[in-house]
């Protein structure tokens, strides 16, 4: 479940950086899976096919979700050519069970520098190697949502 | 006094859920060996080869100093340090 207001800066934040991979964070309190706080990040790779969090970025980052008690709740990137699904590489280098792994594909635009069509928003879990699907619901917010199951 | 670790999530399997743990040492290596002695398993995510060397996409930090850049495992380590423990977020 994630609030729409979100949803739609990931995938402006994707768009953007086409045809380069963008990618970021959706941090919460730690537990709540909760993805209330958006951080889009520096691909310092600054590729198509491959992206790497900023580790100076990161490490400043995670020391602030430390002293807050938060934690990534989503993780996210684009892949700019193929489809909304893990490859290989994003399963190896997968190192947060917490998190949902969220994948947006541009490739509509996988030809051009620049890419405002439709995309593919899709999200797993990626465990020991072990990558399972899960459903996206877009919501106004998580307080409309709330006594719900 | 003590040195501290963070864990990052995906090593918390080997700290009963403790997002830190408390060790000794002069150095990052004694001291990911001391911690190692009490929690069996974190040391093999952390160090790998031989000779030992910081495993690849995991980045550790004393007091905020990327210790790739201040000795590697050899770094000094002392009471009061933290040491953080952070898997690189990357893909392809």
């Amino acid at each position: 479940m994630i609030e729409k207001g979100t949803y739609e800066a990931i995938v402006a934040h994707a768009r953007k950086d086409h045809p380069d991979e963008a990618c970021g964070v959706v941090i919460g309190p730690e537990g709540s899976d909760r993805a209330e706080r958006f951080v889009p990040m520096l691909n310092a790779a600054m590729s198509p096919t491959y992206y790497q969090f900023d580790d100076e970025d990161w490490k400043r980052l995670y020391n602030e979700m430390w002293d807050r008690d938060e934690e990534a709740v989503v993780i996210y990137h684009s892949h700019t050519a193929t489809e909304a699904y893990p490859s290989r590489t994003d399963i190896d280098r997968a190192q947060e069970p917490n998190a949902h792994y969220v994948l947006v594909s541009t490739r509509g635009g996988a030809h051009s520098q620049t890419y405002d069509g439709p995309v593919e928003f899709r999200s797993y879990r990626i465990i020991g190697g072990v990558v399972t699907e899960e459903e996206v619901r877009v919501v106004g917010s998580y307080e409309e949502t709330e006594g719900e199951d | 006094m003590a040195i501290e670790l963070r864990v990052p999530t995906i090593l918390r399997t080997y700290t009963g859920g403790a997002k830190a743990v408390n060790g000794d040492g002069a150095t990052l290596a004694e001291f990911i060996d001391n911690v190692n002695g009490t929690h069996a398993g974190l040391k093999e995510r952390i160090v790998e080869g031989e000779p030992e060397e910081l495993r690849r996409f995991v980045n550790v930090y004393v007091n905020d100093e990327d210790v790739r850049f201040t000795g590697g495992l050899k770094t000094e380590v002392k009471d009061g340090d933290i040491v953080v423990v952070l898997p690189a977020v990357a893909g392809g």
